[in-house]
């Protein structure tokens, strides 16, 4: 018989703790499909942000290094460069990146680190219990907004892609989202010339992905995919906002 | 013989890193310690090592933490407020097991303070620095020649317990010039890096962590860190003392400190007065032992420092119960003279 479909190499035979409905398994497997696809499992260092995240060394089947919270790119910017010729990639949630670790990423990019960022953006808190995260789209309920996040209060929610591909340093930089399976061919692309692009030395590479958490939200797993449709599409468009030709940066 | 070379103590400092094979150094500008990132970014070039300056301590310090779990030779250096936002990654570093070389050509403070030398660093470089139970090792050069010496060992240290360790220099140290041996690098006896993270080729995965929630984890976790220390703590203090059998009083300073003191010590001798000399060289682990075989002897002891108390607890835990310790404190500014400090002998003398 033959077969069609299987476990990634690159993942662990562990069952996820992840909630029903969460997207954080789905991203993992798209990155692990993206490694074994180049064959890279085995040279491949991970760096769990922190989060829902950091369990990452329990699913992957490769190195992994836990990074303080925020500070995943400055840890795989040491680790690539003592080690130019393995694949680093950092896998961040959106409190991690967007807020305590704004610094961190936006230097590392700037600096064009040949690594790759998995930014799982969920507009919330996931591990913490469903706090604003920076990410949070106006008017959206969470444990430390109750009345609805408000811009006279909390500002806008950041959209990162964006922002990074105006730095020089990045290379690659795209929004998807797992919603549809439409969608999800497209992030599964994204993915992987992501990491392609780190094995060619191309530069900052991230991939920014719309992601469901119901727990946090408060709604089930099927309304969540309609809530990544109706509410956070809008406010994040999907798309690649950066893409180099080249290995000159500029 | 060595070639003797007449320069300033943070240039000497990162020659020795590079003797010991520092090739990669991540830090962000701070006074009074710029002449090391400054000599590094020119140096390294030449041996083909990677300085990077970051865009804060705090991430330099994850920097560093991301070349040791590599298995580089890496260190960062700041000075005090820098320092300050280090201490996360260095508790992450301590948790981690990851071995490291951090400097501190300490400033004053608190807050910004000012840019002159002080000791006011010493309780947060011994007693761990950031949150959790553990410790680092603190080396306390107290001249351009123990500034070079101790960063080679500060890495052989890091590497043998896989642990950071913390080079506490200070303004004075960091800029003054003298001369020095030039010293050859000779590597301590150390265990192989079958830890490092370099992608599972041919072996299982590997792991650079500190988290640890499954019941009795965390608590085993804690029990080996403090086996660890506890070996540290029989292998490797380290001091200088003068011996004098008849002394009635023992003098302790570390650092600079320790220089003026050691002038003050030979004028009170010159002048009749028995009065001895103690250095700790390693602040963690503290010579304690050595203190209290002191202490059995001699029953005074004064303690010079330049802030407004710190080490003299450490000496007081040291000595014997019934060992009776002055202090003489020095908060930063201009630094104590030798007069001064005789005067204090003096005083404690009599």
């Amino acid at each position: 018989m033959k077969q069609v479909f299987k476990r990634p190499q690159s993942l662990k035979d562990a069952a996820f703790h992840f909630c029903p409905g969460c997207h954080h398994g789905t991203i993992h497997r798209l990155v692990a499909e993206a490694l074994d696809q180049f064959h890279l499992r085995e040279r491949t260092i991970g760096v769990a942000g922190v989060g829902c995240s950091v369990f990452l060394y329990e699913y992957f089947d490769i190195d992994v290094a836990e990074a303080p919270h925020g500070r995943a790119p400055a840890v795989a910017t040491g680790l690539k460069r003592v080690l130019p010729d393995r694949i680093v990639f950092t896998y961040q949630g959106d409190g991690d990146l967007a807020a305590i670790g704004m610094s961190e990423i936006v230097h590392t990019a700037n600096r064009g680190e040949n690594i790759t960022v998995i930014f799982v953006n969920n507009t919330v808190y996931g591990m913490t219990g469903g706090q604003m995260a920076p990410t949070t789209l106006l008017g959206q309920q969470t444990t430390t907004s109750p009345y609805g996040r408000d811009f006279h209060q909390d500002g806008y929610p950041i959209r990162m892609a964006e922002m990074l591909a105006t730095l020089e340093g990045v290379a690659f930089s795209a929004r998807v989202a797992l919603n549809t399976p439409a969608n999800l061919q497209k992030a599964k692309k994204a993915v992987k010339q992501a990491f392609e692009m780190q094995m060619n030395d191309m530069g900052f590479t991230i991939v920014e992905l719309l992601s469901a958490c119901p727990t946090n939200w408060g709604l089930t797993p099927k309304k969540s995919i309609e809530r990544i449709e109706k509410e956070l599409i809008p406010y994040f468009p999907l798309g690649v906002f950066k893409e180099r030709k080249g290995t000159n940066h500029l | 013989m060595e070639k003797r070379l007449f320069i300033k103590g943070n240039e000497a400092l990162a020659r020795g890193a590079i003797k010991a094979g520092c090739r990669y150094y991540f830090g962000y500008p701070i006074t009074p310690q710029n002449d090391i990132p400054e000599f590094l970014s020119k140096e390294f070039a030449k041996v083909e090592g990677c300085f990077i300056q970051a865009e804060s301590e705090v991430a330099s310090i994850n920097m560093l933490l991301g070349a040791a779990a590599a298995g580089a030779r890496a260190m960062t250096s700041s000075s005090s407020p820098g320092i300050s936002l280090m201490q996360e990654g260095i508790s992450y570093l301590a948790g981690s097991e990851l071995p490291a070389v951090i400097v501190n050509i300490s400033r004053s403070g608190p807050g910004l303070g000012g840019i002159s030398a002080s000791q006011g660093d010493y309780f947060q470089a011994t007693r761990g620095g950031g949150h959790g139970d553990y410790r680092t090792i603190v080396l306390a050069p107290d001249s351009v020649q123990e500034m070079h010496d101790l960063a080679m060992l500060a890495f052989d240290l890091a590497d043998k317990y896989r642990n950071p360790a913390i080079l506490l220099g200070d303004a004075i140290l960091g800029q003054m010039q003298e001369t020095m041996a030039d010293k050859p690098y000779q590597s301590l006896p150390l265990p192989p890096k079958d830890w490092i993270l370099t992608g599972p080729s041919g072996r299982p995965p590997r792991l650079v962590k500190s988290l640890y929630l499954k019941d009795g984890e965390m608590e085993r976790q804690n029990w080996r860190l403090f086996e660890k220390y506890g070996r540290m703590k029989k292998e490797e203090p380290r001091f200088e003392t003068t011996p004098d059998p008849d002394s009635e009083l023992t003098v302790v300073a570390f650092g600079s400190a320790a220089r003026v003191a050691k002038s003050a010590v030979r004028m009170a001798r010159a002048e009749g007065m028995k009065v001895g000399f103690f250095r700790p060289i390693t602040l963690f682990p503290f010579p304690e032992e050595a203190l209290l075989r002191i202490s059995q002897r001699v029953k005074r002891f004064l303690v010079v420092e330049m802030n407004t108390g710190q080490m003299v607890e450490d000496v007081k835990l040291a000595v014997a119960r019934d060992a009776e310790v002055t202090f003489y404190g020095h908060p930063p500014g201009s630094p104590p003279v030798p007069e001064e400090l005789l005067e204090e002998i003096k005083k404690a003398i009599l």
